[in-house]
């Protein structure tokens, strides 16, 4: 086991869930990330979709980059991104149909990721292909976590379920919890991504973005109040 | 007539790409901090919408489609789980050969939308644009109402976001929500804004 965890693949597999998480900090697919976590099934359905593509894609880019011509390695990744695509989609609609209809297009738009894409041209292209499965691996658990965090916040609050079993009796059936229509509704996602940035950049400050304009702690014309 | 216009309308404000299917987000986050160039990009996202959306539409009906290659003979093919490449595909292509015309022959508009044209291919908007296309099974003129509608809706909503975020920066924002945090949460009310039309019945 030593053998294939050393440092580098330890790095690239942690440092993505928190301290370089594609969504808070790097801004990458971001599309998916809001519209698939309604409820947490799709969501970790889609977190697993992406996770697999993003290793396999940065495995197989990698192992081929010396011999991509940099001028179309563009395409030559797209194709193969979006083979990989066309794979989990055949095998969502033959096992799991019910989950692939409620994705709908967003399967189709992992192509579209710019995780998957980001990962390519960012690391795989430099790097051997073991280690660009890692680093798929980690950043797309990134990506999952928070999918998940975000599901688990709208599932239970939206409907008082997770995973579709009941965890706050609802007072339409006689229990306590008024489900909170809100968050089921897109507004929802927003609020808890923006949220969960501002947590972590609380937690880890060398995060927050440089203020462009400062409010002088001094107001016109108050002397001596502030 | 009457179908196209409420499938327009449907398009730009009730179904809006961005806002209420998150699609185009990364490029959605990350130019609209000024609203010239936010108005370059939805300008830009607006024209491939509209060319790609009906060309993937042909494609789609013309080859793909579950018994559509009889035309020429040949029956019993369904191709249509190679939508996805021919889509990313055709999108890829269009943008490349729409980016040489504009160099060619309209080189003000192409300085103009120069830098955004790559950016395109990998925006989900597009990429969605054709695949809900694909799903909800429009015909050709449904298709290019469609993807002028998205693609409006999209520029319109990218560009208010843009005239939101010119203003906020000069707000008092707590250090942690700077930037990416406020961003996403300004998203989420002009979202809600955007849901006012979903009651609307056409």
């Amino acid at each position: 086991m030593s053998a294939i965890l050393n440092d580098e693949t330890k790095k690239v597999l942690t440092t993505p869930l928190v301290n370089d998480n594609p969504i808070t900090l790097q801004v990458l697919g971001i599309c998916s990330a809001l519209a698939v976590t309604s409820q947490m099934s799709t969501s970790l359905i889609m977190a697993l979709a992406l996770t697999l593509v993003t290793a396999f894609s940065s495995a197989a880019i990698s192992a081929i980059r010396n011999h991509i011509p940099s001028s179309i390695r563009i395409i030559v990744q797209m194709t193969i991104i979006a083979s990989l695509v066309i794979v989990v989609d055949q095998i969502l609609k033959a096992f799991a149909y019910d989950v692939s209809k409620q994705l709908s297009v967003f399967v189709g738009l992992i192509i579209t990721n710019c995780i998957v894409m980001g990962r390519a041209e960012g690391y795989a292209m430099k790097n051997p292909p073991l280690e660009s499965f890692m680093d798929g691996i980690g950043n797309g658990l990134g990506y999952s976590l928070i999918l998940v965090t975000v599901a688990f916040f709208r599932e239970i609050l939206g409907s008082g379920k997770l995973l579709g079993i009941e965890v706050f009796k609802l007072t339409k059936d006689g229990g306590w919890y008024d489900p909170n229509g809100l968050m089921l509704l897109p507004p929802s996602a927003f609020f808890i991504i923006g949220l969960i940035i501002w947590g972590v950049r609380q937690w880890k400050p060398a995060q927050a973005e440089k203020v462009e304009f400062k409010i002088l702690s001094i107001a016109h014309g108050e002397g001596g109040h502030h | 007539m009457e179908a196209y216009i409420s499938l327009f309308v449907k398009a730009v404000f009730i179904e809006n790409l961005a806002l209420s299917f998150f699609l185009g987000m990364c490029t959605f986050i990350a130019v609209s901090k000024k609203i010239s160039t936010a108005m370059g990009l939805g300008v830009a996202v607006m024209v491939v919408q509209a060319i790609t959306v009906p060309a993937n539409n042909v494609v789609y009906h013309a080859l793909l489609k579950e018994d559509a290659l009889s035309w020429i003979g040949i029956k019993g093919v369904d191709l249509s789980f190679l939508a996805l490449l021919s889509c990313i595909g055709m999108i890829a292509a269009l943008v490349q050969i729409l980016e040489m015309i504009l160099d060619k022959f309209f080189p003000a508009l192409y300085h103009a939308l120069g830098v955004f044209l790559p950016l395109i291919t990998v925006n989900c908007a597009i990429l969605g644009g054709s695949l809900f296309m694909i799903e909800r099974d429009y015909n050709f003129g449904e298709s290019v109402t469609y993807g002028v509608g998205s693609g409006l809706g999209w520029a319109l909503a990218i560009t208010v976001m843009a005239g939101v975020r010119e203003k906020l920066k000069y707000s008092d924002i707590p250090a942690g929500l700077q930037g990416l945090g406020i961003t996403f949460i300004t998203a989420g009310l002009m979202s809600l804004g955007f849901m006012a039309f979903s009651g609307i019945q056409l």
